[in-house]
């Protein structure tokens, strides 16, 4: 599976209060270090599991550990429509 | 930059920046329909703020912390320069929203909005057929016109909500409703039942929804949540003349979000004209961060020091605000009241003894229109 941005949803950096977000349809979505560094990873081309071992490298973490938080924030965000998950 | 700012008048409250603003761009609409959330005494061409004074409120509104706008009415497409407004908020940095009725829309103009840079279009439905769309909007061939730009929306892949307002004429047609968002390729759908202000005031005997109604809307949505988890989120704005719970003050008056009128006054929400002591300060006259930190109509309600009892010592104070304060001025003559809609208000027998009479009616639709507007809707005269 491969998470993508739908058009209508979109990181931002927001200046005033120096934090990331998501931007999407009446929703700003406030973005913690991790969450930020997961849809960092999102570019339309990656699966959930190119970017679950980009992650364990990056934070020197075990893949199992990440591999969870990562299908399971993604699908989180997939259920509120944020997020689509392209087979 | 901070975020946190303290009023210049020595206040408790902490006031965060506002995440969102509501440009009513225009109160033209094709449209007039009955429960319109536009003032009663509407604002003509003639005093509309021109097209620089939006570009810099935007500006402004950015650089204050807001992160979406949402172009309204009225119905924006009124408004000549859309297009260039659109590219505008974009530009300032914000998340562009349209809330449209779409009709007369053509499609070169929501590519040009789309090559703009709009992010996200709601689209209203007044009903799931012509006959009811037709009759609620006023407008003959309104619906027709609509699903036409809605085909579009979708051929050209913008984001869609579409937004329903129900009442008692219409609150059958929910199920449908639902199907219709999905098969237009929505990804949400604001169900709200009526809201009693302003306009819909005065066809409160002809759109107040049947206790029934109420209850079987919760369940259409409650079963359509599950059923379209992941394909249709479902926003749910319910009854609350039937509801023991009082629909909450936004995020709190003055605390997450500013309207602009069409003549650029500066709104802590878009029916708070209807306070008559309030004076509004206008976005061409004061600097919007001191309109938002020291407005005098934004400091009305902030806080709690304003609630009388049974809010003041209410648990959910903080999580209703004592609900609505543009209907405890509508219901209880006194914007500091509890929202009479609340169980806990003296008045709240009366409202519902209120809404069992007015469902029984079959009162007339009364359009919203301009003081001297010479075009009646049909179905009306």
């Amino acid at each position: 599976m491969t998470p993508v941005l739908p058009r209508g949803v979109r990181l931002h950096h927001d200046r005033v209060r120096d934090r990331w977000v998501l931007l999407a349809p009446e929703r700003v979505i406030d973005l913690d270090p991790i969450g930020h560094a997961i849809l960092s990873e999102i570019d339309g081309a990656s699966a959930v599991g190119e970017i679950t071992d980009r992650l364990a490298v990056k934070y020197d973490a075990p893949v199992e550990q990440i591999g969870g938080d990562v299908r399971e924030y993604l699908a989180g965000l997939a259920d509120r429509r944020f997020l689509d998950m392209v087979p | 930059m901070t975020v946190q700012h303290k009023p210049q008048a020595a206040r408790a409250v902490q006031v965060p920046a506002p995440m969102a603003m509501l440009a009513e761009l225009t109160h033209r609409c094709p449209l007039s329909c009955p429960y319109c959330s536009n003032p009663v005494e509407l604002t003509r061409k003639e005093a509309e703020l021109p097209t620089e004074a939006w570009l810099d409120a935007f500006r402004q509104a950015a650089d204050l912390g807001v992160l979406q706008v949402h172009l309204s009415g009225g119905e924006p497409a009124a408004r000549r320069d859309l297009t260039e407004l659109i590219a505008g908020a974009r530009d300032a940095g914000l998340y562009v929203n349209l809330i449209t009725s779409a009709i007369g829309v053509t499609r070169k103009r929501l590519e040009a909005f789309d090559a703009a840079g709009l992010d996200h279009i709601q689209l209203s439905l007044q009903g799931t057929n012509p006959e009811m769309a037709d009759m609620i909007g006023g407008y003959r061939g309104g619906y027709e016109r609509k699903m036409q730009a809605a085909a579009w929306i979708k051929e050209l892949g913008i984001p869609l909500t579409l937004n329903t307002v129900l009442h008692r004429k219409n609150l059958h047609q929910l199920p449908r409703a639902i199907d219709m968002a999905v098969e237009m390729g929505a990804r949400r759908i604001e169900v709200a039942i009526v809201q009693f202000h302003g306009w819909a005031l005065r066809s409160r005997a002809a759109l107040m929804p049947t206790l029934e109604q109420a209850e079987e809307a919760s369940r259409v949505v409650a079963e359509a949540r599950k059923r379209l988890k992941g394909v249709l989120v479902l926003d749910y704005v319910p009854a609350d003349y039937h509801t023991a719970t009082p629909k909450r003050c936004m995020g709190g008056w003055g605390m997450t979000g500013l309207n602009i009128a069409p003549d650029g006054q500066v709104l802590p929400c878009h029916a708070a004209q209807t306070i008559p002591h309030l004076t509004f300060d206008r976005i061409t006259e004061r600097p919007l961060r001191d309109i938002w930190y020291d407005g005098a109509a934004f400091n009305a309600y902030r806080g709690d020091d304003w609630m009388q009892e049974p809010c003041r010592s209410c648990d959910l104070k903080t999580k209703d605000f004592g609900g609505c304060r543009c209907q405890a001025m509508a219901l209880a003559g006194d914007a500091a009241a509890t929202d009479p809609t609340c169980a806990k208000s003296p008045l709240n027998a009366a409202v519902r003894a209120q809404a069992a009479e007015d469902q029984q009616g079959d009162g007339a639709l009364v359009y919203r229109a301009f003081e001297d507007a010479t075009k009646v809707p049909f179905g009306t005269g």
